[in-house]
Formats: structure tokens, sequence, C-alpha cells
């Protein structure tokens, strides 16, 4: 099996991404015409079964409530509104909860892009007593599931008075193990030469590290980076728990409450609001594919 | 570059024989500053996962409730009692059958369903291959919440998914307030929320399938069956185990589907290991509760490490 490091490598080079060049599949090929449309037909009825309910949801978004709940169902909406939207607008203030989700997403994201790069750094790169043991207990938590440290962790947020501040919606995902071990596996490729080098020029290690080994660092940053974000933004159990009044809600905690109070019925509004929640993080993912795709092949491959 | 080429080092190894008093204060000053890089790290992490993940385990011997928070000290140490009380519990039994029945169907539907993709991708199509990537991904980066909301719609008796179900002349159940089959929408939503992800590892690993062994098959006349299940799966093997892994580790904490789609119901029918966990802290049962969540802890751990002592033997 191939080092973590050399995946990290032939991800970069995007062997791994499907793109690869047509050398596997000279002419020969071409005259089975017949079984590559079937495929076609196959993969684009997957993709729209895959993506109706999303097409479902914005249809949805547009028609009133009466038009929502007749039978039988109906696909375009007849008379289309922008009342949905322009409820969570103006008397529901989605954009307080919007900035909420993103200033907890942007903290958490750079905290672990520092921190995780730091540790990993000393991991990959220097001796040190206790080294193997710190990285075993950062593997040994990634497998920890999420509800063993639930509740301690609320005892001890609310004995520090942190519930409903924001500290308490990004502190405890300010550090997380699965960087730590993205980051050390790409450092450990990045030659023990250069690194020599700068510290025979009698370079500080600190200077090491922003001036030689970050820049070196990209791929594994923008990996992070992307999966960080994204797991703030979907992170609902816990803001759910640590937010209590509406001005600390994120995104999620906004919809789920609303789903479950009285609007619990108000279906186009919930549809509204479901499009308002994943249309930023869709076009986020479509400007981003490549590194968001890259990212999975990165960490999936451990 | 592999990470064995980098082994020796600079510190340990060329100096090792040199002055002794020059290179012990050259570790020692290194490794003053290793932890330097580690502390903020350290600290964060020590405190908001080592220092919860221990009080729970501590907690499990204890009859640790709600009313104890103020004065942690007056609890009664137990043993093991929580878990012989967990596991006299019917509720917990119903619930470990669920998380049993949801990873068991789960993970094989979720797998195949990715590998087909990922084949047919694969198969030397060269239209449209970014689209149907984005297409298969979209539903992962989406949150639960958003989703959860239209799929409880979608799910109605009379909703979207039994009047397309009605136009091939299927009578759909009510999905969601059916012991029967609650479950089953539950997996079904699983696999629409994890292929995508699953998808791309399989892409990547059948990158390493040789094209010259495929074409000597052929020759060899080996029809596409055959090419696939000796040469192509063979192959695969490492990557199917981590896909296997991956989604064991995520199935087995089965908790957000539904936590927000049905609410453990009906009749517990969809009540998992975490959800019981995740109750029995609403309770103020943090003894018991704390028991579960690390029979579930333990139950992760066993199952991967068992498969990637699979994945290690034959490479």
């Amino acid at each position: 099996m191939t080092t973590p490091t050399e995946t990290l490598k032939t991800e970069s080079s995007r062997t791994a991404m499907g793109s690869h060049p047509g050398r596997t599949r000279p002419g020969k090929r071409r005259r089975r015409v017949r079984p590559q449309n079937l495929t076609y037909v196959l993969l684009i009825l997957g993709v729209v079964a895959t993506l109706l309910p999303f097409v479902w949801m914005l249809l949805g978004s547009f028609k009133t409530q009466g038009e929502l709940l007749r039978r039988p169902i109906t696909w375009w909406p007849e008379a289309p509104t922008l009342e949905n939207y322009n409820q969570w607008f103006t008397t529901l203030h989605i954009d307080t909860f919007f900035i909420n989700s993103l200033l907890v997403a942007v903290v958490t994201v750079l905290g672990n892009l520092v921190f995780c790069s730091m540790v990993g750094y000393a991991l990959a790169k220097m001796d040190f007593p206790g080294k193997q043991f710190l990285f075993l207990i950062v593997m040994v938590t990634l497998m920890v599931p999420g509800v063993v440290t639930f509740v301690p962790l609320f005892v001890m947020v609310s004995k520090l008075g942190l519930v409903n501040t924001y500290p308490a919606l990004f502190l405890p995902f300010l550090a997380g193990p699965l960087g730590v071990f993205l980051m050390r596996q790409f450092m450990m490729g990045i030659p023990d030469s250069i690194i020599e080098a700068a510290r025979i020029d009698g370079a500080s290690e600190l200077r090491i590290f922003t001036r030689v080994v970050m820049p070196l660092c990209g791929p594994p940053l923008a990996t992070l980076g992307i999966l960080t974000f994204l797991t703030s933004w979907n992170n609902f159990l816990w803001p759910l728990v640590a937010a209590q009044s509406q001005e600390k809600y994120t995104l999620p905690v906004a919809l789920s409450l609303f789903s479950q109070g009285q609007n619990a019925t108000n279906y186009g509004l919930l549809l509204a609001g479901s499009v308002l929640v994943i249309t930023p993080i869709i076009l986020l993912f479509i400007m981003l594919q490549r590194y968001f795709i890259q990212s999975v092949a990165a960490t999936g491959i451990k | 570059m592999t990470a064995t080429s980098s082994r020796p080092r600079f510190g340990t190894t060329s100096r090792a024989g040199g002055q002794r008093t020059g290179s012990s204060y050259r570790r020692r000053r290194q490794a003053f500053i290793a932890w330097g890089f580690a502390l903020p790290f350290v600290a964060l992490f020590g405190v908001f996962m080592l220092v919860p993940l221990i009080s729970s385990f501590a907690m499990s011997f204890t009859d640790f409730t709600s009313r104890d928070v103020q004065n942690p000290f007056s609890v009664g140490f137990v043993g093991l009692e929580q878990y012989g009380r967990l596991f006299a519990n019917p509720q917990f039994l119903h619930s470990m059958l669920n998380t049993g029945y949801f990873v068991i169907v789960g993970i094989p539907l979720t797998m195949a369903v990715a590998l087909g993709l990922a084949v047919a991708l694969n198969s030397g199509i060269k239209r449209f291959r970014t689209v149907f990537r984005v297409g298969f991904y979209t539903p992962v980066v989406t949150s639960i919440v958003a989703i959860a909301v239209v799929w409880r719609f979608i799910l109605q008796p009379d909703g979207l998914m039994n009047t397309v179900l009605g136009a091939v002349g299927i009578q759909g159940p009510d999905w969601l307030n059916s012991t029967t089959w609650a479950m089953p929408a539950m997996i079904l939503m699983a696999v629409w929320r994890n292929m995508g992800t699953l998808m791309i590892i399989f892409l990547a690993g059948l990158q390493n399938v040789s094209a010259e062994m495929l074409e000597a098959a052929e020759v060899d006349g080996a029809n596409a069956w055959q090419r696939f299940t000796r040469i192509t799966l063979p192959t695969l093997r490492p990557t199917l185990l981590l896909g296997a892994v991956l989604l064991s580790v995520g199935y087995l904490q089965f908790f957000e589907e539904p936590f927000v789609m049905t609410k453990g119901g009906p009749l517990d029918s969809t009540l998992s290991i975490s959800y019981f966990t995740f109750n029995q802290f609403g309770f103020g049962q943090y003894g018991l509760a704390s028991a579960a969540s690390y029979v579930l802890f333990v139950a992760i751990a066993l199952l991967s490490l068992v498969q990637f002592r699979a994945l290690r033997s034959k490479d």
C-alpha cells in the first residue's frame, strides 16, 4: 500500500480524481457505443433522482401554503410568490443567523488551520519526549462518538459561564484531531534537507515554520479548511444546546427550532428556510468542487 | 518521497557520537520548542476533548445524575452497576438491535450503490463527468436539518415519494409513521447522503486497476463480469475495506436522521444507541448515559480494529 504522503502527492496531481487523460482508453473502445449510452442513461436517471429533493425544495419554496397542502401534489408553482423568503428576511431576521453561522465557521477554520499546523509540524519534524503518545491519543479520539463527550462538555461550558456566548459555539471545535493527522502526514513528506538547511542558516523554528514549511502546505490547508468549514456550517446538535437565545442561533438551529414550533406546518416557510441554509454551501461547493473532492479522497486514504 | 527516507534525523544520528553536552542541550532545547508548538492545540484539545472523555468514563462507574452537578463529590461509586442496568434495559437492547439493523443493511447498500456509481463514472465516459460527480456528491455537503425538512415532506403518505411510486403502480406506505417502514426510510436517506463520499473514494481506488491486465483478460476471452470480479474487485479490496471502516464508524453513531425525522419513533423503531444515550442525558441519568456511550465507543473501536486487521492481512 502507498504511504499517505504518496497519496497526497497523487491527489495534488489529480490522477486519482477521475480526470485522468485518455491514456487508458485508446480508440479501440469506440466501437462499443451502445453499452456506453446505457451507462449515460442510468447515470442521468441517477443524478436526477439524487437531485430531485433539492429541485422539489426550491420549487416548493415559491408556492403558497394552500398549494403545498393540496393533493394531488403539484410540480410547478401555480402562482409563484416570494412571501416565504420575504418573511425570513423581514420578521425572522435570517441575517443574524447567517452572520452567526459565518462567524463561528470562520473562527473554527482559522483555529484549526493555525493550531493543527503547529502541532503537526512538531509531530512531523521534531523530536521530543511524549511525541508518540501525543499522536496515539489524537488518533484514538478520531473514533470517539460525539455522544461520549457531549454532556461533560455542556456541564463544563455552563460551569465556565459560557452558555449562550460565541466562545461556547466555537471553543470546543477549535482544535480537532483530524487536522493534526492531515497536517502531520503532509509535513512528513517535506524533505528534511530543506528544514536542516534553514536551521544551519540560523533560522529559528518559528521562522522555519512560517517561512519554509507553511508556504508548502497549500493542499492540506485547503483540505482542512474546506472540511472544517463544512462541518461547522452544518453542525447543529451542539449549537442547539449551547445557543439559547435568538441572537446566538446559527442557521441550522434556527431552522430546526422553527420546524418544531408553531411554524411546524408552515411548509412554504420551512422550504424557503432550507433553501437559504443550503444555498451558500452549495454555491461554495460548486465553486470549489475540485478541492472538495480532493479533500474527500485525501482524508479517505488513511 | 516516502516517510522512511526522512527517518534519519540530524540531532539524533549524525551528532550522536559527537559532543555529549552539546547534543543533549540541543535535544532539550528542541523538545522545549516542540512542546511550545504543540501547546495551543494540547491545551484546547485537553480541555474540550480529553477532560470530557475521561469524566464520562469516570461517571459511568457512579450514580451521577443531573442533581449532582452542583457538588460532584457527593456521588457514589457503584462499580459496574450502570452497565448491568444498561443490559437489563429492554429499551437499550432495542436500540442495539435498531443500530445493528441500520449498520448491517445500510453499509452494504451504500457501498454497492457507491461502487456502481464509481464504476459507471470510470467506464470511459467522457462527457458530463464533472456534472455527475458534483450531482451525486451534493447531498453530502447539505445540512441535515434542511434535508430533514424536505424529506419529511417528501415522505408524507401522499407526498412526492408515494406519488412517484404510484406512477409505477406501487402503493407506498406511510413511511415515517410505520414501525416497519420508518427504518428503511432512514436507511434510504443515509444511502442518499453518504454515497457521494464513498463514490469519490472508490473512484480514486479504481485508478489503481491495471488497464493492461483488463485488456489482456479481454483478449483471453473474459467477459465484463469476469473482468470485474477477478481483476477490478481484488485490486479494489483495500479501498473497499477502507470504505467499510469509514462507514461503520459513522453508521454506528446513527443519530441525526432519526433525531430530525422521527424522534426515534414510532414506538422506538428508529431509536439508535446514540439516541438512547442522548435521551438518558436529557433525563439527567448521567451515569447510565455515560455507560451507554462507552459501550458504543468500544463497539466502534473493536469493529475498526477488526477491519484494519483484515485490511492489513493481505497487503
